[in-house]
């Protein structure tokens, strides 16, 4: 076989030693994690880690977290929701410190990646977490200074449950930057001009990006906002190659 | 190869129970943790049927109605989930496997094992053995409701003595057959027998 | 990414759950190589099948006919995998979409 066939890439994914050096909470419930990683090698925008804690005894768990920063970031991030009877996200959004060290294994996963390469427009959909690797995608977006029409549309229940909220303003106000559009589902602050109901096919006619200009859509967030936003996406013209979705289980409030 | 770093203060979800009904390397759950092979199937009673057979033939067969003229009956039992959680004091209605047999008119299994076959496609092993004398039923009601979608409904396997994949949900036939076979868990590394207290989860356990 | 709850309905997941279980079976990324069902013959990425099973294993589906066509298993033994239930898959070379 000639060179220009055979398989590139690692041979094997190995575990390695994440330390934190920063925290940064979001929202109330939501943190980021700022991890430094022994012989991290780039990710893709929308690529996720394993995360694998061991306690004292050697008991294990481990879970899967997007990585919400870009490639160009010196220091790779995670946003992770606290659920309240969760075994892993309690531990990682309240207990853990600057300093503290687990293991993660990646980057993993080609298929929910966008890279300017791909081209556009890029239209993001995202509800509550759900937004970590469609903000990998901005940052990094950012980051190359690529000018691919984005439009993101983000379901939170309230205001103050928007992650990045700040930095999503600053980005939709830089030349080029995307279009924000935020939709709160359960309470709005005073004075809400913006969308108050979960996405559906209404919401994507009038603030989406057309069928008709082939957009590269990611959805993620949890399975029923997916499931009920595709099946939209489909029903308005959408071909189903260029929808790409991620589900992250339903999370433990109801939307 | 190096240890893994422990993460300072980790604990992990295991509370630490003492107790001789539970089986090693188990722990008690109070919730009733839902885990499916695939979609949850949406038969209607109507189209629904259960069967009996045995290579070719057919020994027996019930509509819903007809399976719910049967007698019925209500047992309370532990049941212990390979995934390590285990629940007690459980309870169950439904037509046990020697009534089905005599309502069949067999007055003894014709074969030493069953393959159970379900809506969806899944499948499981269980040796006859482990079937009669009263150690399984086909159940319909838990808690005294009927068995919800999710959780097997409206007819799943109970055999309680062995982990709970062998309880298999949405059941439609039991098929006698002559040899042990590999089920849909066992035939990717499950243990073809699943006995919970001698901790027999995979294969070479 | 993966729920943490104990006690979730079994809404399924995608073939991105198990990117990193996958990992560990193929050298390459396989969410992003294309499958063709054996049930119905419906080509779609893995990354886009529907994913049930929960702890006891990976059971990837495919999401036209749920025909299951990928499953995988973690035991003591090693990695079980069975793939009966896919005709083909193709794995582009890296990079390419």
């Amino acid at each position: 076989m000639s060179e220009t066939n055979t398989l590139a890439g690692p041979q094997r994914l190995l575990w390695r030693t994440a330390e934190v050096r920063e925290v940064i909470d979001e929202t109330p419930r939501v943190r980021s994690l700022f991890l430094s990683v022994t012989g991290w090698s780039c990710h893709r925008p929308g690529q996720h880690v394993d995360v694998r804690l061991t306690a004292e005894d050697g008991y294990q768990a481990q879970r899967s977290y997007s990585i919400a920063s870009a490639p160009e970031a010196p220091q790779l991030a995670i946003t992770v929701e606290r659920i309240d009877d969760g075994e892993v996200s309690p531990y990682l959004t309240t207990e853990v410190r600057v300093g503290d060290r687990f293991e993660v294994r990646g980057p993993i996963g080609g298929y929910f990646v966008w890279t300017a390469a791909l081209g556009g427009p890029l239209f993001l959909i995202a509800g509550g977490s759900g937004i970590a690797p469609l903000m990998a995608m901005l940052r990094y977006r950012a980051a190359v200074g690529s000018d691919v029409p984005a439009l993101l549309l983000y379901s939170s229940r309230t205001f103050a449950d928007i992650i990045y909220r700040e930095e999503l303003n600053q980005l939709a106000a830089a030349s080029d930057g995307p279009s924000v559009v935020h939709t709160l589902t359960r309470q709005q602050p005073a004075g809400w001009t913006g969308p108050a109901r979960r996405i559906d096919r209404d919401m994507l006619t009038e603030i989406g990006i057309a069928a008709s200009a082939q957009p590269r859509v990611f959805v993620c967030g949890p399975t029923s906002l997916v499931e009920q936003t595709t099946q939209s996406l489909l029903a308005l013209g959408h071909e189903a190659n260029l929808i790409k979705t991620e589900r992250f289980g339903p999370t433990g409030a109801p939307r | 190869m190096q240890d893994p770093p422990i993460a300072r203060g980790f604990r992990g979800k295991r509370p630490p129970v003492a107790n001789d009904r539970i089986p090693p390397g188990q722990h008690l759950t109070s919730d009733f943790p839902v885990l499916s092979a695939g979609p949850t199937p949406t038969t209607r009673l109507e189209s629904w049927s259960l069967a009996l057979q045995n290579g070719g033939a057919l020994l027996g067969k019930w509509t819903w109605r007809e399976f719910e003229g049967l007698p019925q009956t209500r047992v309370k039992v532990d049941i212990h989930c390979v995934t390590t959680w285990s629940k007690l004091d459980t309870n169950w209605q439904g037509v046990t496997i020697d009534t089905l047999l005599q309502a069949a008119g067999l007055s003894e299994p014709p074969r030493p094992y069953v393959m159970l076959h379900c809506d969806g496609g899944y499948t499981t092993n269980v040796p006859v053995e482990d079937l009669i004398n009263g150690k399984a039923m086909i159940a319909t009601h838990f808690e005294g409701k009927p068995l919800s979608p999710e959780h097997g409904g409206p007819a799943r396997l109970l055999v309680p003595h062995l982990y709970f994949w062998k309880s298999a949900k949405w059941v439609r036939r039991l098929r006698f057959i002559p040899h042990d076979e590999p089920g849909f868990w066992e035939s990717l590394g499950y243990h073809l027998y699943g006995d919970p207290w001698r901790e027999q989860r995979y294969v070479g356990d | 990414m993966s729920p943490d709850e104990s006690s979730l309905p079994a809404a399924p997941l995608d073939g991105n759950a198990v990117a990193g279980l996958l990992r560990e079976v193929f050298i390459f990324d396989a969410t992003s190589a294309t499958l063709t069902c054996g049930g119905c013959g419906a080509i779609a990425q893995v990354g886009s099948a529907r994913l049930y099973g929960g702890a006891m294993g990976a059971v990837l589906r495919c999401a036209h006919c749920d025909t299951a066509v990928l499953r995988i298993a973690r035991t003591p033994m090693g990695l079980w995998l069975d793939m009966q239930g896919a005709r083909s898959l193709m794995i582009a070379p890296n990079g390419a979409v």
